[in-house]
């Protein structure tokens, strides 16, 4: 670490640098510096198969050997560092000749199968033959064959083809935190897997894909579609979390058919997770919609847009707006939602959300302008100590999670609140695991060391809450911790903010935060989550957070006390709301339901009376706004589907139809221009608290029940994912229902294990499912994990609700 | 743990704990190799379960215990070579210009095995050797349980497999 140190302190101590000469060319660079670095930083080309700019240096391709003045042999520019007068040629005879016999060992074994390897045209063992190699091999004997290993749904492997530079190993070692690939057995018989039959578990699993320099792992979904150079490459965002990680988006013959990591230092280095890279198989769905569509006496027609359009704005000209709710998802743009908004205020309409998890909306007005780090992504790097309250960081915000690894590495420590044991791919100091209804009570604890500890006096609306509190042991440890670190930071995550008593958690964090000198932030919510509330997607703020005349109903109020006309923009209530059987029944009495929408599932077909094709991701030009408040446009990168047309189109014509003042955008960027401006100009007051009159959940579960612990399964956060079958087939336990052993006995359910199928009985809200089962130690007791989003969510009720499970 | 606890036998935790205090604290990945052989004196030979208990017991991941055992030819990875003792008889150049087929055949004769196998009452496993195992002044030569026997005969032979059979064990030793 001491090298990034030194990095940083650069401009300072310019005497230290050392001197010396690449190409007779003069080079400065910090002293212990690796010659690979140096020349790439000022665009000397250096081949190289294993040397990799974040990871370690193996030096075992030696590609990149290169004449250096008074050493007997050409020396790896990827392990020599620099030194003082050091003279070094990169392109000499000498260099040259022994990268010419370097390329003639790797390709002894290396079969001459471009023509059907995948990698074929953007190999780099295949570009550097072309430009190092000779176009014969003195080797006549025959080559070695690897079996093929199946790790799984994401990656394909082709075995023969590794040249064992072990970028893939030391990612898992180095990078994912989670050791999956090695390299067995020795000399001629070495081979890259996994020894026993295992898939990639890792959720950056992916980027071994990037990384492996030729087509020994490629990515399956996307296997055999087309060849590189037939794909058009386009920036884009990642859509399912708060990181906006920057991909990069390939498409054929106007079809998106791949996405790999983009290169942004400060958001997502290099990596993606594997939702970002895989969830485009969503894109061409079974269930996309190709032209808009009208429901008459329970009969769709497809309809010209004209037609459909003038029948959404006649169903909203005349409604009462008090009677209309308007739920969008937090994965569209920032215009998309601006223009929503826009047009449903201009009608009087303040019944706006896109929290479709969220059920304590208490304290919604002493919130910040947007939910935010608190930081920049990159500085998560540098904090010493975390408390993450209701976050299962490492699935949510798979980069974040890869930020706090990196702090962790050097040293810092991480405490958790959660209702369930996590799987971390780092050491956490200590996990505090509680049952749901118990994570209140659990940071009152550490709420009250940290009053102890700092002296402060605990304000009146906390004081109920506090006073019988007594500090236990660990909560004074994690205290002291937080507030002996230099730069330390608490931070909420999805299933804190999913939970019934949000508004208390949040605040107990917030005072925690303060009590120690910690830096408050939210580590969740999905691609343009901050987005919406900049653009006005909430009951209680306009655009850029004005304040509204009259503040409207929340997501959950809207689906509680039932609307007479709905307005969804790409959300399926069965699987993005917290209570998918209150939702669709809200659906079900409506007299219209308007959706703008990519998919029509079944039950969108049942419960719509209109449906507006939208373009899916990639199809549409926008922007997203991540958790640091880094506003990334992108513009479209394949055509939209059929008759389908990108949703701020769609909206700009609806305002147009309504007469909306102000409706004259020529492009998305027009949009965002005026959105942009308003924001930049908004006042943010920042984590204004209020602990007056705080919510205290109930706990009356019956002795029957158990308490639901209803994240949101890795896989099933957004329509798009939803549909990404690899990713899917790669997680099937998402869709099970988990209870530890001991409450498996307790229920008596262990005699479903005797027979294979292992299925009980779920019941929850009225309605029984039948669902299989596993057992997880990791859950607390009294609880089951059946996670929110997942096929038999969706008839079930309230993610943190009571459920049954019975023979 | 409870369940490694149940895997690894008191033997082989004892010994993989007394090596892992030689090196200093995080430092475990060095003792893997006396832990394996640990393991080995137990079963002779590593199985997957054995492994991932190892991998277990030591805070190692399980594919760094894999790619150490499938490194090293002293490990067997295969449950048919699990038997007591083991037999490499060197066929490399000097020992086979030195009679070393004959060796190997006599051998496979009287244990009624091919190499590479082991006998059906788990006494000996007659190990495929391939590298010269450095005793050429001495050949043919053969490794008995580790021990190096040398200028061999097929009596000679005969009598040290004999001697094993009646009173040997993994770690006894014995001159040629
Ligand atoms: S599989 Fe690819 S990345 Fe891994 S060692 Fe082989 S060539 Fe390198
Ligand atoms: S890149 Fe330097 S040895 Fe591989
Ligand atoms: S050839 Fe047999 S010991 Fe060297």
């Amino acid at each position: 670490m001491s090298k990034t140190e030194s990095k940083a302190a650069k401009p300072e101590v310019v005497e230290n640098l050392v001197t010396f000469f690449i190409n007779d060319k003069e080079h400065q660079a910090i002293p212990g510096s690796m010659l690979i670095e140096v020349a790439d930083a000022s665009d000397i080309h250096i081949p190289r198969f294993c040397y990799h700019k974040k990871l370690t240096v193996a030096a075992n391709c030696r590609m990149c050997l290169v004449e250096v003045e008074k050493a007997p042999k050409p020396l790896p520019a990827c392990a020599t560092p620099v030194m003082e007068g050091m003279k070094v040629w990169t392109k000499s005879e000498k260099a040259l000749t022994a990268q010419k016999d370097t390329m003639e060992f790797l390709l002894i074994n290396h079969p001459l199968d471009c023509p059907i390897c995948d990698q074929g045209g953007e190999c780099e063992l295949q570009d550097l033959s072309m430009a190092f190699g000779a176009s014969t091999s003195s080797y006549q004997e025959i080559k070695r064959v690897v079996v093929d290993k199946d790790i799984g749904e994401l990656v394909s492997t082709e075995m023969t083809r590794c040249i064992q530079c072990t970028r893939c190993v030391r990612f898992g070692d180095e990078i994912s935190g989670m050791r999956e690939l090695g390299a067995t057995g020795r000399g001629d018989r070495m081979e890259i897997g996994t020894f026993v039959e295992k898939s990639l578990d890792s959720e950056l699993s992916g980027n071994i894909i990037d990384i492996c320099p030729v087509g020994a792992l490629t990515a399956k979904p996307s296997r055999y579609h087309s060849r590189s150079w037939e794909m058009l490459q386009s920036e884009g965002i990642g859509s399912h979390d708060g990181v906006g990680s920057n991909v990069r988006l390939h498409t054929f013959k106007n079809k998106l058919v791949r996405v790999i990591a983009g290169e942004n230092d400060a958001i997502n280095e290099c990596w993606i997770s594997d939702r970002d890279r895989f969830s485009y198989e969503g894109v061409y769905a079974q269930d996309r919609v190709k032209s808009p569509m009208i429901k008459k006496n329970g009969i769709w027609k497809e309809v010209d847009w004209i037609v459909a359009l003038e029948a959404v704005a006649n169903e909203l000209k005349d409604v009462n707006p008090n009677a209309v709710g308007v739920l969008a998802s937090a994965r569209a743009t920032i215009e998309e939602q601006y223009l929503l908004q826009k047009v449903m205020r201009s009608l009087g309409v303040n019944n706006i959300d896109h929290r479709l998890r969220q059920t304590d909306f208490y304290d919604q007005e002493n919130t910040d302008l947007f939910p935010n780090l608190g930081m920049k992504i990159a500085d998560v790097e540098s904090t010493d100590a975390v408390m993450l309250i209701g976050s299962n960081v490492r699935k949510e915000q798979p980069m974040i999670n890869h930020r706090i690894r990196k702090a962790v590495l050097k040293g810092a420590k991480v405490f958790t609140v959660n209702p369930r044991e996590l799987a971390f791919n780092y050491d956490v100091a200590e996990q505090c695991v509680v049952t749901p209804n118990e994570m209140v009570a659990q940071l009152a604890l550490i709420a009250k060391a940290s009053f102890t500890l700092s002296k402060k006096k605990v304000p009146a609306g906390l004081s109920d809450l506090l006073k019988s509190v007594r500090a236990t042991k660990s909560a004074k440890t994690i205290a002291e911790c937080l507030s002996d670190a230099k730069k330390p930071a608490v931070f909420v995550g999805n299933i804190a903010q999913q939970h019934p008593a949000y508004s208390t958690i949040r605040v107990l964090a917030l005072v925690i935060a303060e009590n120690t000198g910690a830096t408050f932030g939210v580590v969740g919510g999905s691609g343009n989550t901050s987005g919406a509330w900049l653009a006005g997607l909430i009951p209680h703020r306009k655009e850029a957070g004005e304040a509204v005349d009259e503040i409207g109903k929340n997501a959950a109020e809207m689906l509680n006390h039932p609307k007479k006309v709905y307005v969804l923009l790409d959300v399926e209530l069965e699987s993005d709301s917290d209570n998918p059987q209150q939702a669709l029944a809200a659906l079900n009495q409506a007299e219209c339901v308007i959706a703008i929408s990519p998919y029509a599932n079944k039950k969108m077909l049942a419960n719509a009376d209109v449906i507006l094709p939208s373009a899916a991701y990639s199809e549409t030009s926008g922007t997203y706004v991540n958790l640091e408040g880094t506003w990334q446009s992108f513009k479209a990168a394949s055509k939209s589907y059929e008759n389908a047309r990108p949703a701020w189109k769609i909206l700009r014509v609806l305002g147009n139809q309504l007469d909306v003042k102000g409706f004259d955008y020529v492009s998305s960027k027009d949009v965002r221009d005026e959105l942009k401006d308003l924001c930049d100009k908004a006042e943010d007051g920042l984590h204004k608290f209020e602990a007056t009159g705080i919510y205290v959940p109930h706990d009356s579960a019956s002795s029957k029940s158990l308490q639901r612990i209803g994240e949101v399964a890795e896989y099933s956060c957004d329509s798009l994912v939803r549909r990404a079958q690899s990713l899917q087939a790669s997680k099937p336990e998402q869709q099970l229902v988990q209870l530890n052993t001991k409450e498996i006995e307790n229920l008596g359910l262990q005699t479903v294990f005797e027979s294979n199928l292992n299925k009980v009985q779920v019941k929850q809200g009225g309605v029984m499912v039948e669902m299989s089962i596993t057992a997880n130690d990791m859950i607390p007791d009294g609880c089951a994990l059946l996670m929110a989003g997942t096929k038999s969510s969706g008839l079930l009720g309230s993610a943190f609700g009571e459920i049954e499970v019975t023979l | 743990m409870a369940n490694t606890n149940t895997i690894l036998t008191k033997y082989e935790r004892d010994d993989i704990d007394s090596w892992v205090a030689k090196f200093p604290e995080g430092r475990s990945q060095s003792a893997l190799l006396a832990a394996l052989r640990a393991v080995m004196h137990e079963d002779h030979y590593l199985s997957t379960e054995k492994m991932d208990a190892v991998a277990e017991y030591m805070g190692l991941s399980k594919i760094a215990v894999y790619e150490v055992a499938s490194f090293y030819s002293m490990y067997e990875l295969d449950e048919k070579a699990a038997a007591k003792n083991s037999i490499s008889v060197c066929t490399n150049v000097s020992c086979m210009l030195n009679g070393s087929d004959e060796i190997v055949e006599h051998i496979e004769e009287r244990l009624g095995i091919k190499m590479g196998e082991s006998t059906p009452d788990k006494q000996f496993f007659f190990k495929v050797e391939e590298e010269c195992l450095a005793a050429c002044c001495g050949a043919p030569m053969m490794q008995l349980n580790h021990v190096y026997h040398e200028n061999l005969t097929k009596e000679k032979v005969d009598a040290l497999l004999e001697s094993v059979k009646t009173n040997g064990s993994l770690h006894k030793k014995e001159t040629s």
